[in-house]
């Protein structure tokens, strides 16, 4: 314990040289981030590997455009709907970008008053915001099935290069499943601030860990996350 | 002890030999209380942001200008979700640069994927003729 409070005080201990040294330096606990805990640090990392998953994802889509030799299928065609008898493009994808941002806005709310100790507002909002989640999912599973009825798959698609769908299907099904992930960890985290496992320090079933309202930006930080990665995708797969 | 060390800095007041320490703990644990009004107002630019980039579809710009707008869209929309709603303007450097710099150099993948990209469309072009 108190060697763990020497490191955060900022002083170094004298350390012993060569590979002793190396050994000594990765096995002792260093700190490099002095004010942040190491859920959040963790979850920042994690974030960043999901990061690199996501690029991938959209890097290998830019190659697959790039480098076909058939015109690529216009999105904005792809994803028209028929309101009242007049095709609108892009609407549905428009409408869901719109219902995750309010989600991350309410998720930001739920946050604040989480650390305001406000147990009612803060399970509310999160319920709110785990609600416009599965809004989300539910109008992906549409286009998902107007797509796949109107002939589109992972080998083709009626009206260009093939790899469109395999892109399609692979980006935002992936995207899908962490707003899935999300909306069900939202619900835990929102009963367990309603049941007041925060305000008295419960440890977690999982991780028998003391909860604190931490917990609620640290839930943010992913929630926020699937909404920044459909920032990218919205403007690299529906507009480009 | 272990225990007082995972569950987080603010345990470490309770170590009275360790004052300082918890001085400035206590800042951190302060932790992210902001202003509901800020929220509300990124919350409306995320709004004005999107409704922009959809506009830039819906009226069919083409060309530089549109994939200009697009990425610009996209920045201000991805900067203001980090900044605020993750509160990373507020954190320390430290965890901003571990965080922010390694995505950045996805850019140079991204660069060498699109010399790659260009290469596989020589070559299918040139042995497959331009498409069908």
């Amino acid at each position: 314990m108190s060697e763990t409070t020497l490191t955060h005080s900022g002083q170094t201990a004298p350390r012993p040289a060569g590979l002793k040294g190396i050994a000594a330096d990765w096995a002792s606990d260093q700190r490099a981030f002095k004010n942040v805990s190491w859920g959040k640090a963790m979850m920042w990392i994690f974030l960043l590997s999901d990061t690199f998953i996501f690029g991938c994802f959209l890097l290998s889509y830019m190659t697959a455009r790039i480098s076909t030799r058939v015109p690529w299928p216009n999105p904005s065609e792809v994803f028209a709907l028929r309101i009242g008898g007049q095709e609108i493009p892009l609407i549905l994808i428009a409408i869901m970008t719109f219902v995750l941002i309010s989600s991350s806005g309410t998720m930001a709310m739920a946050v604040n008053f989480g650390y305001r100790h406000d147990r009612r507002k803060t399970a509310i909002l999160m319920l709110l915001t785990a609600a416009l989640g599965a809004t989300f999912v539910g109008m992906q599973a549409f286009e998902w099935t107007k797509l796949i009825s109107e002939g589109v798959r992972p080998w083709g698609n009626p009206w260009g290069a093939a790899q469109f769908g395999s892109c399609f299907f692979m980006i935002t099904g992936f995207h899908g499943t962490h707003v899935t992930i999300g909306v069900i960890f939202l619900i835990i985290v929102a009963h367990k601030v309603w049941r007041g496992d925060y305000d008295v320090g419960r440890p977690g079933f999982f991780t028998s860990r003391r909860g604190r309202y931490e917990n609620v930006e640290i839930m943010g930080l992913y929630w926020h996350f699937v909404d920044l990665v459909w920032v990218f995708i919205f403007a690299f797969f529906y507009l480009w | 002890m272990a225990e007082a060390t995972a569950n987080g800095l603010g345990q470490h007041a309770l170590h009275g030999d360790h004052a300082h320490d918890a001085a400035t703990v206590a800042v951190a644990e302060a932790h992210q209380e902001h202003p509901i009004k800020l929220y509300l107002v990124v919350w409306v630019w995320l709004f004005i942001l999107s409704t922009c980039s959809y506009l830039v579809d819906y009226f069919g710009l083409h060309g530089y200008l549109r994939w200009s707008l697009i990425l610009i869209f996209m920045m201000l929309k991805a900067g203001l979700i980090v900044a605020v709603f993750m509160h990373m303007a507020w954190e320390r450097l430290a965890l901003a640069y571990a965080i922010i710099l390694p995505p950045i150099l996805v850019l140079v993948f991204t660069m060498m994927m699109v010399f790659e990209s260009d290469y596989t469309l020589f070559t299918r072009i040139t042995f497959f003729g331009a498409g069908p």
